[in-house]
C-alpha cells in the first residue's frame, strides 16, 4: 500500500477561507483533527454506505479522547442499537442513553424519534399547554410528523441543535437520513416552516369581512375540491391543525433559522461517507457540489468497504502473466488474485474521481471487513481504520 | 423450473431490498432473462438517475418510456419508464375531473398539504399507475424497481393504510384496486434482494415477514446478489505447488507475486466462508427458495456483465424446485 496516492493527504491548499484554520492538510489523522476543532459532526451520504457505524465510531473515538460525546442515530441496525443500549421499543423518543465503557470521556447515544422531537417543539412554542395538547392529538399533525417529506431531515437537525446546546455534551455527532439531494436536506427547515405558514389556511381561519370574505369563499370552494379527493374528515383535521397552530409560526421560523445557522457555523463540520461504487460516488460528488453552493464544505471523506489491493501495477499485464498458470494447480490462486485486482482497479478509479471533485478534503479509507460491525468491539476496530495516531 | 413458466406466474414483479444491495441490477437481470424467454418487459423506476440504462448500454430512461434493448431472435423488447410520484399524483387528479384545481394545487403549494393529509397517497398512486399499466397489458411482464426496504414495507402498506383513513371517494377506490392486485399472486409477486452479508440478510428476513403479515403479498424466491464465485483448492500449499511447477514457469514467479497470490487466496477464502454462512442462515430462517447471482468483479457494470448475470439467473430459475417452493 505504500506510495499509494489515495491514502496520502492532499497537498493542494485548502480552498475554503472560513475553514482554513480548522483543516490542516498535513495531518495524518484528518478525522481526529476535526474532533479537536469542532463540536458538531454531520455524517452525510447515501443509504447503505455505513453512515450509522461511521457516526458511532467517531463518537466512540471522541469519548476515548476524553470528550463527552453524543451520537444521534437515525435508523441503526438492531444489533448495533442493542450494543449501544438503545432498545428500539423503549429508547425511541426518550433521553440520550449513556454507554458504559473504559474510556476517559463519555459516550452517549440517542435514537431520533421524529414525532417526539416535533412534539417537543410544539410544546415549546405553543401559547398554552391546552393548545399544545390539541395539536399533538390532531391526526394531521401526526401525519406531518410521520410522513411529510423533509420532516425527518429537519428533526434530525433540530435534535442536533438541542444536544449542541445541552451542557452535558462537548461534541455531537449526527447520522443524517439517507438523502440523495443535499438541498432537500439543507432546505428542510425552511420547507417545513413554509408548510406550517401556509397562506391558504391562514385565509381559512381568518374571520371573513369584506374582500377577505370573497377570498375565503374561493378557498372554501377549493377546499371542497380537495375533500373530494381525500375525504371531508381529513380536511377537517387540516383546518383544526392550522387553526391551533396560528400564532406559533414566528417562533418556529426563528428556530429554523437558528438550526440552519448551526449547520453553516464554524463549530460544525461535514463528513461525507461513501463507498467506491460508480453510482454512489457520482451521487456523493453531486452532493458535495450542492453543499458547496449552499456555503457548506465537506471537510473529510470516509470511504467504506474498500477492497484490498495485493499487488501494484497494471491488471492487463498481470492477466497475461497469470494466463501461463491457467493449466497448473495455481489456477484458482491466479483467479482469486485477478478478481481482487479487477475490483480494486475499478474502485481506485471511483476514488480518483472523488478526489478530483474534492481536492481539499482528505480521504480516509476503511477496508472491506471480515464481519459486520454490530458491537463496541467492532466500533473499536473501526476507530483504528478511521483514526490514525 | 422453466424460465418461461417462472415469468408467466405473475404479470408484475416488485423488486425490493435494502439500499445498496443491487436492486436495479437485479431488475435488469430479470428483464434480460424474461426477454430471452420471449416476453416483452417494462421496467418501472420511481426516481430519475441510477445505473439501469448503463447495464443495457442505452440512454437514460424517461417518463415517456424508452427502449433499453430491442426485440430480436426470440427475444422480447425491454423498455424502461420513469414514474415519479409527482407525475402519478397530477395524472390522477386530472383523470378524476380535477383539472381545474390541479394547477392551483401546484402553484399554491397545497399539494404538500394534500399529500400530508393523506400520507401514503404518493406511494398508492405510483402503485396505481403500475396497476393501470398491468391492466392495459403494457408489456408481458412489468418489473418495478421498488424503494429501499424498510421503506418497501410502508410503500406496499400504503393502499391498506389509505383505505382505512379515506373511506370514500376515488382514493379509497384506488386503494382497494391496488390491494386486489397486491393480493393476487397471478398478478403480482415481490422478489426480495439481498447481499450475502449479515445486516442485509437480517433486514431481508424482517421485511419478508412484515410483507407477508401486513400486506399479504406473495413472495417469490429471494435473490442473493454478489456471491463471490466458489474457487476450489485454495487451501493447497502454494509454495509446494510453486516448487513442483515446470522450472521455466516457476522462474516467472517472483516473491512479490507469490505473496500476492497467497494473500488474495486467503482473502477470498474468508470472504467465501463468510458469505456461505449468511446463505445458510438465510435458508434456515426463511422458508423461501433462493437464486444466487455471481459477483461481477467491477464496480462499473455494463452489457457484458448483464449477459453473465442473465445466464446465472436463468440457471438459478431452472434449479428452483417447484415442490420445495410450495
Amino acid at each position: 500500500m505504500t506510495g499509494d496516492p489515495i491514502n496520502e493527504p492532499p497537498t493542494t491548499p485548502v480552498d475554503h477561507a472560513d475553514r482554513k484554520d480548522h483543516v490542516a492538510p498535513e495531518t495524518h489523522d484528518p478525522i481526529g483533527q476535526l474532533l479537536d476543532t469542532h463540536s458538531v459532526v454531520v455524517c452525510t451520504g447515501a443509504g447503505g454506505v455505513g453512515k450509522t457505524t461511521s457516526a458511532a465510531t467517531i463518537a466512540l473515538e471522541a469519548a476515548r479522547r476524553g470528550q463527552r460525546a453524543c451520537v444521534v442515530t437515525i435508523d441503526p441496525a438492531r444489533r448495533l442499537a442493542d450494543a449501544m443500549g438503545l432498545d428500539a421499543d423503549t429508547a425511541r423518543g426518550s433521553e440520550a442513553m449513556r454507554v458504559a465503557g473504559p474510556w476517559p470521556g463519555e459516550l452517549w447515544a440517542v435514537m431520533l424519534d421524529t414525532r417526539a422531537t416535533f412534539a417537543n417543539l410544539i410544546r415549546t412554542y405553543a401559547p398554552s399547554a391546552q393548545q399544545a395538547q390539541t395539536i399533538l392529538e390532531n391526526t394531521f399533525f401526526k401525519n406531518i410528523a410521520d410522513a411529510l417529506s423533509g420532516t425527518h431531515e429537519y428533526m434530525a437537525m433540530e435534535k442536533l441543535y438541542e444536544l449542541h446546546n445541552d451542557d452535558r455534551f462537548d461534541i455531537v455527532i449526527v447520522d443524517t437520513p439517507p438523502t440523495t439531494n443535499a438541498l432537500d436536506f439543507l432546505d428542510a427547515p425552511n420547507r417545513i416552516t413554509r408548510f406550517l405558514d401556509h397562506r391558504l389556511y391562514k385565509m381559512l381561519v381568518t374571520p371573513s369581512r369584506g374582500l377577505a370574505r370573497a377570498v375565503n369563499l374561493a378557498a372554501q370552494t377549493f377546499l371542497r375540491s380537495i375533500s373530494r379527493v381525500v375525504g371531508a374528515t381529513v380536511v377537517d383535521d387540516v383546518i383544526e391543525f392550522f387553526a391551533n397552530f396560528e400564532g406559533m409560526e414566528d417562533g418556529f421560523r426563528a428556530r429554523a433559522v437558528a438550526v440552519r445557522q448551526l449547520l453553516a457555523a464554524d463549530v460544525t463540520t461535514f463528513v461525507l461517507v461513501t463507498v467506491p461504487r460508480r453510482d454512489i460516488a457520482e451521487e456523493a460528488t453531486a452532493f458535495v457540489t450542492d453543499l458547496g453552493a449552499a456555503g457548506i464544505s465537506v471537510d473529510a471523506l470516509i470511504v467504506n468497504r474498500v477492497h484490498p489491493r495485493f499487488l501494484d501495477g497494471d491488471v492487463v499485464e498481470l492477466r497475461t502473466r497469470l494466463d501461463a498458470l491457467a493449466t497448473t494447480p495455481l489456477a484458482p490462486f491466479a483467479a482469486a488474485l485477478l478478481d481482487s485486482m479487477e475490483i480494486s482497479t475499478t474502485e481506485l478509479n471511483h476514488l480518483a474521481s472523488l478526489t478530483a471533485a474534492l481536492p481539499a478534503a482528505p480521504i480516509v479509507r476503511v477496508p472491506f471487513l471480515d464481519s459486520d460491525v454490530h458491537d463496541l468491539a467492532g466500533l473499536e476496530l473501526l476507530t483504528s481504520h478511521i483514526f490514525r495516531s | 423450473m422453466d424460465p418461461a413458466h417462472f415469468f408467466a406466474e405473475s404479470r408484475v414483479l416488485i423488486v425490493a431490498g435494502k439500499g445498496g444491495v443491487g436492486k436495479t441490477t437485479v431488475c435488469a437481470t430479470l428483464a434480460g432473462a424474461a426477454s430471452e424467454a420471449g416476453l416483452s418487459v417494462l421496467i418501472v423506476r420511481l426516481t430519475p438517475g441510477g445505473a439501469l440504462h448503463r447495464l443495457f448500454g442505452a440512454a437514460p430512461i424517461t417518463s415517456n418510456g424508452s427502449l433499453l434493448r430491442a426485440a430480436g431472435e426470440g427475444r422480447g423488447p425491454i423498455t424502461g419508464r420513469l414514474v415519479t410520484s409527482d407525475d402519478a399524483l397530477l395524472d390522477y387528479l386530472e383523470d378524476h375531473g380535477l383539472q381545474r384545481i390541479t394547477k392551483r394545487l401546484v402553484t399554491s403549494g397545497a399539494l404538500d398539504v394534500v399529500t400530508t393529509a393523506a400520507p401514503g397517497i404518493r406511494d398508492l398512486l405510483v402503485l396505481g399507475r403500475v396497476k393501470q399499466l398491468e391492466l392495459a397489458r403494457a408489456a408481458d411482464l412489468i418489473i418495478l424497481d421498488a424503494p429501499a426496504a424498510g421503506h418497501a414495507v410502508s410503500f406496499l402498506r400504503s393502499p391498506a393504510g389509505l383505505r382505512d383513513a379515506v373511506t370514500a371517494g376515488p382514493i379509497a377506490t384506488q386503494g382497494i384496486e391496488v390491494l386486489e392486485m397486491l393480493a393476487d399472486p397471478a398478478r403480482c409477486r415481490v422478489l426480495l434482494v439481498t447481499l450475502p452479508e449479515e445486516t442485509p440478510v437480517n433486514e431481508l428476513i424482517e421485511t419478508a415477514f412484515a410483507l407477508e403479515d401486513d400486506v399479504g403479498v406473495q413472495l417469490g424466491p429471494v435473490v442473493v446478489n454478489g456471491l463471490a464465485p466458489r474457487l476450489e483448492s485454495l487451501d493447497l500449499d502454494l509454495n509446494q505447488i510453486a516448487a513442483d511447477l515446470d522450472p521455466s514457469l516457476a522462474a516467472t514467479l517472483d516473491a512479490s507475486l507469490l505473496t500476492a497470490l497467497s494473500e488474495a487466496a486467503a482473502f477470498r477464502t474468508t470472504w467465501m466462508d463468510r458469505q456461505r454462512e449468511q446463505l445458510d442462515r438465510l435458508a434456515d430462517e426463511l422458508p423461501l427458495s433462493r437464486i444466487t447471482l455471481p459477483l461481477q468483479f467491477s464496480t462499473d457494470l455494463g452489457p457484458t456483465h448483464l449477459d453473465a448475470l442473465v445466464a446465472a439467473l436463468t440457471t438459478g430459475i431452472h434449479q428452483i424446485n417447484r415442490t420445495a417452493e410450495q
